[in-house]
């Protein structure tokens, strides 16, 4: 449900690179994005093709990097995928990790002519 | 074909303004909390308890964040200090409130008078866990009704909270709420958040809360 002010400054941050770039076209924008964050790929792509319209950045394509979710362990530091919904250690079996990796919400890089 | 690297968050717009905001109520020695929850688990009901229990030793201002309507600022005008709405039906996002839209009610809020406000965010549970506004602490309400499974279906708000309210424990004998599984979800997720079980309607618990809201403030204000 709040895809569209996200995709605005997306759409912003880009058009600001390509011209930093001198760049003509927007073709391409290379997105991340974590499995625990709550943003819908596909939900930005709409927004996008009706925001870019009448900019360099019209018919870009959105390229989404998924980032899985990974936790460490506050005890013993051990890096891991959730396996349980209480996030539990598979090494040393205690409770409570930090979230590691996995709410990215960030443009990488984009492709322009 | 060329390609830019540009490495920047997208949330980066509405960080660079909750930083903002935080230090203008840094500034005034304002303590901030931003209350979320689902809709119907009792945000209001709880900044209502807040306001009567504290406000003799604190001047509390309440940010009202609804769609539409000023339904909850009416119900808690008589008991703060001061009252701003904010109604997002016509703005970009409704579902969460955002750090521009706080920044704009600070303007309305008499600071220099305050020593506490409470936002009242949208009812939520997984919009306003992206948007920072500025606030010191991250409070997050789950009432019985809503079922013990909630910390598991929506983890990234309660990750981020810094205290998690069981509100409407009156209903226990009426609803199969497991608040010893509930407790154990959150500690899992989150170990450091604290956990408080209230009913608004009896009023049991709510002094416990509110002298944790007066130590937060006095030791966030004191650190200034």
């Amino acid at each position: 449900m709040h895809e569209l002010g996200i995709t605005e400054n997306i759409l912003n941050i880009t058009l600001d690179k390509a011209n930093e770039g001198q760049a003509t076209k927007i073709l391409k924008i290379n997105l991340v994005i974590g499995e625990l964050s709550g943003f819908v790929a596909d939900c930005i792509q709409f927004y996008f093709d009706t925001l870019s319209k009448d900019t360099i950045a019209q018919g870009a394509a959105l390229h989404f990097e998924t980032v899985p979710v990974e936790l460490r362990c506050r005890s013993c530091s051990a890096v891991f995928r959730p396996r349980d919904t209480l996030w539990s250690c598979p090494e040393c079996g205690s409770q409570g990790a930090e979230i590691f990796k996995g709410r990215e919400l960030y443009i990488d890089s984009v492709e322009v002519e | 074909m060329k390609k830019i690297e540009v490495v920047q968050n997208v949330l980066e717009a509405n960080e660079t303004i909750a930083n903002r905001n935080q230090q203008l109520l840094d500034k005034h020695k304002v303590f901030v909390i931003n209350v979320m929850s689902a809709p119907g688990a009792g945000k209001t009901s709880v900044i209502l308890q807040t306001l009567r229990t504290l406000k003799d030793k604190m001047n509390i201002g309440v940010i009202e964040g609804d769609v539409a309507s000023t339904v909850d600022a009416e119900k808690v005008q008589n008991e703060a200090k001061a009252v701003v709405q904010i109604n997002t039906r016509n703005m970009p996002e409704s579902c969460s409130l955002m750090a521009v839209m706080i920044e704009s009610a600070l303007k309305d809020m008499p600071l220099d008078n305050l020593d506490l406000v409470l936002i009242e965010n949208l009812g939520n549970l997984i919009c306003p866990a992206e948007f920072t506004l500025g606030e010191h602490r991250r409070v997050l309400i789950a009432s019985l009704p809503e079922g013990d499974d909630k910390p598991i279906k929506y983890p990234l708000i309660f990750v981020d909270a810094d205290a998690v309210i069981i509100n409407k424990m009156d209903l226990l004998p009426h609803v199969d709420f497991d608040i010893a599984a509930f407790r154990g979800s959150v500690s899992g997720l989150n170990p450091d958040a604290k956990v408080f079980q209230i009913s608004c309607k009896t009023g049991k618990g709510v002094e416990e809360w509110c002298s944790w809201v007066l130590d937060q403030a006095k030791a966030t204000v004191a650190k200034q």
